[in-house]
C-alpha cells in the first residue's frame, strides 16, 4: 500500500516552532488540508476508463471515517447482543465488515442524492444521518423508531435525507431505484440515485429489466452491487455463471471497487455520480465482506471457514485500514483512536438504554397508515363484531 | 398470534389425531410400520419416496442441496445425486419457468420456493404451468416472486391452450406459508387465495405430518400442476405417527376431523390446530362455574342448572385441497348443523373463506342459520 508522505514534509516546516508533540500532529477534527492517498487496489472497469487511484482526503475526513465506521461496527455488535437477548425479534441482518461502502458513499454524495438498499440497511441509515436512538428503537419495535416501530430491522427510512429504505424482498429495490432516478432527472434535480443490491439479487430478472430501462432512458442511476460473495449461504461461484457483476450490465459501463477501502469507495462513487449525471447508468461492484452470517439465524460458518472470516478481518478490515492511515499520517495516536472507540461505545450503550425505555406502539397502530388519512376505510380485527376501527 | 403460538408450541396436538376414535381417515392400515415424525421429516420422507419411485423426478430450488432452510430436503442430494436434486440461483420466476419447461418434457419437477412471500415473481409463470413439475420453493413468500409471471400464465393454462398436446401435470410447487411468530411482513404470508383464482392449477394445504406426506405424494403424482403450501409454523412442533410406506391421500376430498351437531367449522393448514382447541373449549362445561367456586353456596342452584347444560358440539372439517374444493362434504355438514364458521390466516377480504361462504349460501340458503368469518390476520 503506497502512502503519500506529505505529512512528513509539513512536519519539517513546523519543526522550528514545534516544542510539543501536540503541535507536530495535525489538529484532530478540523484540519481540511488535502492529503492524497492511493487506493489499495486499482479499479477494474468495463466499457469506461477507470478513475485515478489517487484519492484526495483530509485529516478531518479520515477521522470522521474512523469514528463513523466505529459507530456502525459498535451498533451492529450491540444489535447482535440485543437479538440474542430477544429484545430484537424477527429478522436482523448485520452489516459489520461492509461499513466502508456506506461511509465512502456518503463522503462522495449529498443528502439530495437518493439511496435505496436491501434489508441490510442499519448502517446505511446511520450514514444518511439517522440517529442511534431511532435505529435501536426501530429494531426493538418502539414508537420512537424511524418507522414508528412498524417496519423493524429491514425497513429503515429517512425521508429528509432521501433514504428510501430498507426492502425485504431480494432485488425488489432495483426497479424502484430506477424510478427514483427517473423522477430526479425529470425534475432536473442534478442528483443521482444509488441503488444497492447484493450478489444474490444480481441474478434476479427484475434487475436486468431495471438496467435496460435505465440505459434506454439515460437515467442518473448508479447501481451498486455489494458483493459480499455469499447469497445467504450460497457462494457466488455456485450461483452465478459470471461473478463479474460489474460487467453484467453488458451495454452499461461498470467499475469494480475494493469495497473494504473507504477511500476507493469514495472515489468510485464520486466518479459514478459525475458519469450518471451526464451519461446515464453505471454499475459499481463493491468487493466487500460480511463478518456475521446472512442474518442472526445464520451462524455464518456452515458455508465458509472461520479462518476465512478471521483472515479477512486481519487483512482487509475497513476500520483497521483507516486506523493505520491515520497513524501513518500522524493525525492521531493509537491511544486517541482507542479513546474515540470507547466514546463511541458509550454513545451506543446510552442509545440502547434509552431505546429500551421507549414505549411499544399502541394496538391501534396496527390499523393506521394502511391507507391515506381520511380515506374512511374500515378495518376489522379477528372478530368483525369485536374490533372495528375506521382507518385513520 | 405470538401468545397463541407460545400456548401451542410446547406440545402441539395435531388436529384429529389426539381424538383418534373420531378421525375419519383414509390413510394407512394398522399393520404397517409407523414412525413419530414432525412435519418437515414427513415431507422429507415423501420426497424421498417420490424420487425413488419415479426416475424422472427432480427436486430443486434455493438451498435445497444442503437440506433447505427448513430441513425438508435433507439427504436427497446425497441419495439421488446432484443431477436430480440441485440448487438454483435466487430467481423465482426463472426457477418456476425452468421447472415448467422440464415438466413439459414429461418429467416430474418438485420446485421449492423458499417462502410463500417470494412466490409473486413466479406467479405469472404459474399460469403457464407445464406437466408435472415439482418445484421446491423454500418458502411460499418467495413463491410470490414466481407469482408474477410463471404460475398463473404459464403453468395453469398450458394444457388448455395447447389443446392437450402439452401439459404441466407433474409440476408441484412447494412453499412454506403462514405465520410463524417472528416472520414479519415477508416471511408470514398466506397467498393461497391468489392461486385459488386460477383455473388449471390445484392448491393443497396439509394440516399435519401424516396428511402432508400423503397429500404431497398425491400432489406430485397428480397429472395437474399443484401448488402445495406447507404451514411453516408446524414444521418442527407438530409431531404425529406417520406410516413409513408409500401412501397417498386423495386430493379434493375434505375430511371431517371431528363430528358434531351444532356448528360446522371449516379450515385448513395450521389454523386447524387453533380451531380444534376452540372446539374443545366450546364443548367443555361452561367455565365460569369454576370461577364462582368461592361463592358456591350463593349460586348453588343456578350453578347446578348450568352444570346440566352441555357445551357446543362442533363439526370440524379440514378442506385439504382448496382448489378444486370438496363442496359436497361441507354442504352435507352445513345441512346437518345449519351453522358455518370459516377460519383462515389470510386477510378476510377476498380470502378463500369468501368463496366457501358464497358457495355454501348458494347451496344451502334455507338451511343456514348463521355464517361467520374469523381470520387471524387483520384485514
Amino acid at each position: 500500500m503506497a502512502l503519500s508522505r506529505l505529512s512528513s514534509r509539513s512536519t519539517t516546516l513546523l519543526q522550528p516552532l514545534a516544542t510539543t508533540s501536540l503541535l507536530r500532529r495535525r489538529h484532530i477534527s478540523t484540519d481540511t488540508t488535502p492529503i492524497t492517498v492511493e487506493t489499495s487496489l486499482p479499479f477494474t472497469s468495463h466499457l469506461i476508463s477507470p478513475p485515478s487511484r489517487a484519492v484526495e482526503t483530509s485529516s478531518q475526513e479520515l477521522l470522521s471515517f474512523f469514528r463513523d465506521m466505529a459507530l456502525m461496527r459498535r451498533m451492529e455488535i450491540a444489535a447482535d447482543s440485543l437479538y440474542k437477548a430477544k429484545l430484537i425479534r424477527g429478522f436482523c441482518h448485520l452489516y459489520d465488515g461492509q461499513e466502508a461502502v456506506a461511509i465512502g458513499m456518503e463522503a462522495a454524495i449529498t443528502k439530495r442524492d437518493a439511496i435505496i438498499t436491501s434489508y441490510r440497511d442499519h448502517c446505511t441509515f446511520l450514514g444518511r444521518g439517522g440517529g442511534l436512538f431511532e435505529a435501536f428503537s426501530e429494531l426493538m419495535g418502539r414508537t420512537t423508531g424511524c418507522s414508528k416501530g412498524k417496519g423493524g430491522s429491514m425497513h429503515f427510512y429517512k425521508k429528509d435525507a432521501s433514504f428510501y429504505g430498507g426492502h425485504g424482498i431480494v432485488g425488489a429495490q432495483a426497479p424502484l431505484g430506477c424510478g427514483l432516478a427517473f423522477a430526479q432527472k425529470y425534475s432536473k434535480e442534478e442528483a443521482v440515485t444509488f441503488t444497492l443490491y447484493g450478489d444474490g439479487a444480481a441474478n434476479q430478472g427484475q434487475l436486468f429489466e431495471a438496467l435496460n430501462i435505465a440505459a434506454l432512458w439515460d437515467l442518473p442511476a448508479v447501481l451498486v452491487c455489494e458483493n459480499n460473495h455469499y447469497g445467504m449461504g450460497t457462494a457466488e461461484w455456485r450461483s452465478a455463471k459470471s461473478p463479474a457483476y460489474f460487467k453484467r450490465g453488458d451495454y452499461v459501463p461498470g467499475l469494480k471497487v475494493d469495497g473494504m477501502d473507504a477511500l476507493a469507495v469514495k472515489q468510485a462513487c464520486k466518479f459514478a455520480k459525475e458519469h450518471a449525471l451526464k451519461n446515464g447508468p453505471i454499475i459499481l461492484e463493491m468487493d466487500t465482506y460480511r463478518y456475521h452470517g446472512h442474518s442472526m439465524s445464520d451462524p455464518g460458518s456452515t458455508y465458509r471457514t472461520r479462518d476465512e472470516i478471521s483472515g479477512v478481518r486481519q487483512v482487509r478490515d475497513p476500520i483497521d485500514r483507516v486506523r493505520k492511515l491515520i497513524i501513518a499520517h500522524d493525525i492521531a495516536t493509537e491511544k486517541e483512536l482507542k479513546d474515540m472507540e470507547k466514546e463511541v461505545r458509550k454513545e451506543v450503550d446510552a442509545a440502547v438504554a434509552q431505546a429500551k425505555e421507549s414505549p411499544i406502539p399502541e394496538p391501534s397502530e396496527l390499523f393506521s397508515n394502511i391507507y391515506v388519512k381520511g380515506f374512511g376505510a374500515e378495518s376489522f380485527g379477528a372478530d368483525r363484531k369485536e374490533l372495528r376501527a375506521t382507518l385513520p | 398470534m405470538a401468545s397463541l403460538l407460545g400456548r401451542f408450541c410446547r406440545k402441539l396436538v395435531v388436529p384429529g389425531s389426539a381424538h383418534g376414535s373420531r378421525m375419519v381417515s383414509t390413510t394407512a392400515c394398522d399393520s404397517e410400520a409407523v414412525k413419530s415424525l414432525n412435519l418437515h421429516s414427513a415431507i422429507n420422507q415423501a420426497l424421498h419416496i417420490a424420487l425413488e419411485t419415479d426416475p424422472r423426478s427432480y427436486v430443486f430450488g434455493e438451498d435445497v442441496g444442503f437440506g433447505g432452510v427448513f430441513r425438508c430436503t435433507t439427504g436427497l442430494a446425497e441419495r439421488f445425486g446432484k443431477n436430480r436434486v440441485f440448487n438454483t440461483p435466487l430467481c423465482e420466476q426463472g426457477i418456476v419457468g425452468f421447472g415448467i419447461g422440464l415438466a413439459a418434457m414429461g418429467n416430474r419437477a418438485v420446485v421449492e420456493i423458499q417462502f410463500a412471500d417470494y412466490i409473486y415473481p413466479a406467479f405469472d409463470q404459474v399460469k403457464r404451468v407445464f406437466p408435472t413439475l415439482e418445484f421446491d420453493f423454500s418458502t411460499a413468500e418467495f413463491l410470490i416472486r414466481g407469482f408474477n409471471s410463471q404460475i398463473v400464465n404459464e403453468a395453469a393454462k398450458f394444457r388448455y391452450r395447447s389443446g392437450n398436446q402439452f401439459n404441466c401435470g407433474g409440476l408441484t410447487i412447494r412453499a412454506p406459508y403462514g405465520a410463524v411468530g417472528h416472520g414479519g411482513h415477508y416471511h408470514s404470508q398466506s397467498p393461497e387465495a391468489f392461486f385459488c383464482h386460477v383455473p388449471g392449477i390445484k392448491v393443497v394445504i396439509p394440516r399435519s405430518p401424516r396428511e402432508a406426506k400423503g397429500l404431497l405424494l398425491s400432489s406430485i403424482r397428480d397429472p395437474n400442476p399443484v401448488v402445495f403450501f406447507e404451514p411453516k409454523w408446524l414444521y418442527r412442533p407438530a409431531v404425529e405417527e406417520v406410516p413409513e410406506h408409500d401412501y397417498m391421500i386423495p386430493l379434493s376430498q375434505a375430511e371431517v376431523i371431528r363430528e358434531g351437531n351444532d356448528i360446522t367449522l371449516v379450515g385448513w393448514g395450521a389454523q386447524l390446530t387453533v380451531m380444534e382447541q376452540a372446539c374443545l373449549d366450546a364443548e367443555k362445561v361452561l367455565d365460569f362455574i369454576f370461577q364462582l367456586k368461592d361463592n358456591w353456596f350463593k349460586v348453588s342452584n343456578m350453578g347446578l342448572e348450568l352444570i346440566m347444560q352441555e357445551g357446543i358440539s362442533c363439526e370440524l372439517i379440514d378442506l385439504k385441497t382448496l382448489l378444486p374444493w370438496d363442496k359436497e362434504t361441507v354442504e352435507a355438514s352445513v345441512k346437518k348443523t345449519g351453522r358455518l364458521l370459516i377460519s383462515h390466516e389470510a386477510p378476510v377480504t377476498g380470502g378463500f373463506g369468501a368463496e366457501i361462504s358464497a358457495t355454501i349460501l348458494e347451496r344451502c340458503f334455507l338451511k343456514v342459520k348463521s355464517l361467520r368469518f374469523n381470520s387471524s390476520r387483520r384485514d
